[in-house]
């Protein structure tokens, strides 16, 4: 039966608190002080909707090196880098997808996370694909002292459809579109401009969201009281819950929306609170799935609790993943909110040659380097005389992935003296186990964290923005595998 | 391996500019004041010159291109220049094409001559290279101490020296340098400073602190070679020869293959080997009087010390805190004041370190004027540690 057959989800490291948000901003917003509890997800300077939507995926699909399987790719995001370049492109290239799916981004309302997952199992279901892969991911947009900030959270979740199924079988989908504008945000990227929010509550999501999920229990042939998880984000507090009750919903089935630790993702939220349950669902357990956003969208799902198929990391390993952050400061400047003086070195011209990257896509975008197929050496970049000593064949090598592979820390430094919008910039030499080395950077540390030996695992990130010309540019960066530093620990504890 | 150039060449003449902050001089004027020197020392005229090396290394502050700046500059004859662009060893680099055209026979008397005028770029610390159209896109944004501070986590790692045992012997590379350099009128930095002061600087990049690295300066310098022959028929005596020039570059077996440690330059121990060799030296440690080596940063030099195997691997900590490498130790080392006291003004760099072991070869260096001096190494790095360019030459006394 259609339907899930693996999930993954990321939330970035950083949390800010929003206690620090609302003391700073206590002089201009003494209302807001009543909403300095818990913390919201931070994405990192250099996290944006594509790099945590691929490393949802990467959860989602797991460390094999084949994905050939996978044959369509859809990408949900409001807050998407691009507008006129295929975003899905982009997450396609970071999973050495192949060249031939087809791909998609869907966007313009914060139901559209759950509208391509429908999306996804509509053409697997019509057998126009036979195993799609969605993304969602989103970095919210908000301005200082806003209440939109405090609320927000960044994160992103995936899920690989297949007709088989496996995590969760897909029972019905219901829909409502209706131009009702409660938020908007002009195309030229600015703020969201938001409406009085008892009108939103009352005329918008009490009278549009219930008929899409009565629509999506009556196409799955589900009795709303049998509902054992119901996934609703709302910044609203209670509206879940209020939804559940003129639903029929039980009370107990109404899920946590993660407000109090991670705040509300958009667009990747409802698929993220899918995902936190598909990770807490038993064995036939269903769960709905429903988000506002011009309407709504709803979806049932019914759990197998195939406990084989849990992601490495998913929304609970995202969560534990945490570092507070309490300077206020800090977030304001990674999202562009304070026009700060870089210095000198930030002068550099970050023009990306779109030939170079086109013509170097697979190790760019990919990471994907070169494997010998006489000596079995390995080496990054791919090169057309391999760099082996003393072996110097000639055109003998075979693309090699190195996103996967286990890594460590053979030399580095912290630089204070290049520019940096984290600094120290940290950066080293990385050798990984099976060969090959790469220079690169190192994220998501503080001075301190980083020595030679350190195990690191590969992430997806922005390398440079090209503020001229409004490009972003990607590449691949060590992260501490705090897993393995921990296993490390513990062995050494013995 | 090739015969070599041992004793082919002479070092005719030299001069070197002050170096530091030359706010008041265009490269022109430095490549003028280094030039005046060299020909005055050396006693000839424009006319004599057959061919010239020209190294500058920043694209387009001040210098410009090709041939015509030094040219210009210098009123040169109308004869050959070539410009030359190696990294750091870009001075180094000159040096060779000067002396490989006199060895060949097809120059008489030929002149390298290197500047760069770091000041008019704006920064403090090297400028932002430009590295191409694919390596933004891969590399890390890094800075030359970020780099080159990568050698003290691998040194460390593979000699099991602590944090704090390998900044201090580090921070004593840097006061021995300050203190030669005291004695230097044309150093850009003239003061002593203390382990304490090394120690408490303001971090530059882990673990290189802002005295573990060398200064930013102005400055040029130049050579004038010719042969044996033309320098006796000159009346030359007491003639410095060129023993040795090696030039040993990267081709990625660090950055992109499992067998270096990062730990030390793999480019600067076949330089060192095949310089030795071509020089006709077997025990460097016992035979080399002096070396000048490319100090661009504390650690550099440390780990140069094994490179160039006058220290025992994983021993050259122990040799720089004991002295060994002090103006009074058994191989003094930077006795100018290095890197670290004249700046690095990347174009002129390796031709200001043959300046003064040349000037301690002809026993002319004053009061830093070490005894009976018979070979002078020099050694410069380009790049970075994973992917450098490294030189090394040696000059020595006529006869030795």
């Amino acid at each position: 039966m259609v339907g899930i057959a693996a999930w993954g989800a990321y939330a970035p490291r950083l949390r800010l608190s929003r206690k620090a948000v609302v003391t700073a901003n206590a002089w201009v917003a003494p209302n807001l002080v009543g909403k300095g509890k818990g913390e919201r997800a931070m994405a990192n300077w250099d996290e944006d909707a594509l790099t945590m939507a691929v490393e949802a995926a990467r959860d989602a699909l797991g460390p094999a090196d084949d994905r050939s399987h996978i044959d369509a790719l859809y990408f949900a995001s409001t807050t998407a880098p691009f507008a006129d370049r295929l975003n899905a492109g982009v997450v396609s290239a970071a999973l050495t997808l192949e060249k031939s799916i087809s791909a998609s981004d869907v966007t313009g309302s914060q139901r559209c996370g759950l509208a391509a997952l429908a999306q996804a199992l509509d053409s697997v279901s019509g057998g126009s694909a036979r195993s799609a892969l969605v993304v969602a991911g989103e970095r919210r947009k908000a301005r200082a002292v806003s209440a939109l900030e405090l609320d927000c959270g960044d994160g992103a979740a995936a899920f690989v459809i297949t007709a088989e199924g496996g995590a969760a079988d897909f029972l019905g989908r219901g829909s409502v579109t209706d131009d009702f504008v409660d938020h908007f945000r002009g195309n030229d990227g600015g703020f969201d401009y938001a409406w009085e929010e008892r009108w939103i509550r009352d005329e918008g999501i009490v009278k549009l969201v219930p008929p899409a999920v009565k629509r999506a229990l009556a196409a799955a042939g589900v009795a709303a009281a049998d509902v054992a998880h119901f996934c609703f984000p709302s910044t609203f507090s209670g509206m879940a819950a209020t939804l559940a009750k003129s639903l029929g919903i039980p009370a107990e089935a109404v899920r946590d929306n993660l407000a109090a630790v991670m705040g509300e993702a958009g667009s990747a939220h409802g698929p993220l609170m899918l995902a936190h349950a598909l990770e807490q669902a038993k064995a036939g357990e269903i769960i709905v799935v429903s988000q506002f956003g011009q309407g709504a969208e709803a979806l049932v799902f019914r759990a197998t609790g195939a406990a084989n198929l849990k992601p490495a990391r998913g929304v609970t390993g995202s969560l534990a993943d945490r570092q507070e952050e309490t300077n206020y400061l800090k977030f304001l400047i990674f999202n562009g909110l304070v026009d700060w003086d870089k210095g000198m070195r930030a002068e550099k011209d970050n023009k990306t040659a779109l030939t170079t990257l086109y013509r170097n896509e697979d190790m760019i975008l990919g990471l994907v380097g070169g494997r010998c197929r006489e000596t079995g050496v390995v080496q990054f970049p791919r090169t057309r005389i391999s760099v082996a000593p003393n072996k110097p064949a000639l055109d003998t090598q075979e693309p090699y992935r190195f996103a996967e592979r286990k890594a460590s820390v053979l030399s580095y430094s912290a630089d204070y003296l290049t520019f940096s919008m984290a600094p120290p910039n940290h950066y080293g030499m990385i050798v990984f186990e099976g060969g090959g080395r790469i220079m690169m950077d190192i994220t998501d540390v503080s001075p301190g964290d980083v020595d030679t030996g350190l195990p690191v695992k590969m992430v997806f990130r922005i390398k440079d923005i090209d503020e001229k010309r409004g490009f972003v540019r990607y590449f691949w960066k060590a992260a501490p595998d705090r897993s393995a530093v921990s296993a490390q620990t513990a062995v050494a504890a013995e | 391996m090739a015969q070599g150039i041992r004793d082919k060449v002479a070092i005719l003449g030299m001069g070197c500019s002050k170096f530091g902050e030359r706010w008041d001089c265009g490269p022109d004027d430095l490549m003028v004041e280094a030039y005046i020197e060299a020909m005055n020392d050396a006693g000839i005229e424009p006319s004599q010159l057959d061919a010239a090396w020209f190294s500058t290394h920043v694209d387009e502050m001040g210098t410009g291109k090709g041939g015509t700046p030094m040219s210009i500059a210098l009123r040169l004859p109308n004869i050959a220049v070539t410009r030359v662009e190696n990294f750091c060893a870009s001075g180094s680099e000159a040096f060779r094409g000067a002396v490989y055209a006199v060895a060949s026979g097809a120059a008489d008397i030929a002149i390298a001559l290197g500047v760069e005028k770091l000041k008019d770029t704006g920064y403090g610390g090297l400028p932002v290279a430009n590295p191409g159209t694919l390596m933004p896109q891969v590399m890390p944004n890094g800075s030359a101490p970020g780099n080159f501070a990568q050698l003290a986590s691998a040194y460390r790692a593979k000699h099991g020296v602590s944090k704090d045992d390998l900044k201090r012997a580090i921070a004593h590379v840097s006061v021995k340098s300050h203190a030669n350099g005291a004695k230097n009128a044309k150093a850009h930095l003239r003061k002593a400073v203390t382990v304490d002061q090394v120690l408490n600087a303001p971090m530059i990049a882990e673990p290189l602190g802002l005295f573990d690295c060398c200064g930013v300066s102005d400055g040029a310098a130049c050579a004038i070679v010719t042969t044996p022959e033309i320098a006796k028929a000159m009346g030359k005596k007491n003639l410095t020869m060129v023993k040795a020039i090696q030039l040993s570059v990267s081709n990625g077996y660090e950055s992109q293959y499992n067998g270096w440690d990062g730990s030390h330059f793999h480019t600067a121990r076949i330089a060192a080997g095949k310089a030795y060799r071509e020089a006709g030296i077997e025990r460097p440690r016992e035979q080399i009087s002096m070396i000048e080596v490319h100090d661009c940063f504390s650690i550099t030099e440390l780990v140069t010390m094994e490179d160039l195997f006058i220290s025992p691997e994983g021993q050259g900590w122990r040799d720089v805190m004991d002295g060994f490498y002090d103006a009074d130790g058994g191989v003094p080392c930077q006795i100018d004041g290095g890197l670290k006291c004249f700046g690095h003004p990347i174009g002129a760099s390796g031709l200001r370190m043959l300046y003064e072991m040349y000037l301690q070869l002809q026993g002319r260096a004053g009061e830093r004027q070490l005894k009976d001096p018979v070979f002078g190494m020099t050694h410069n790095l380009g790049g970075a540690p994973a992917s450098n360019v490294c030189s090394v030459a040696i000059i020595g006394q006529e006869g030795a």
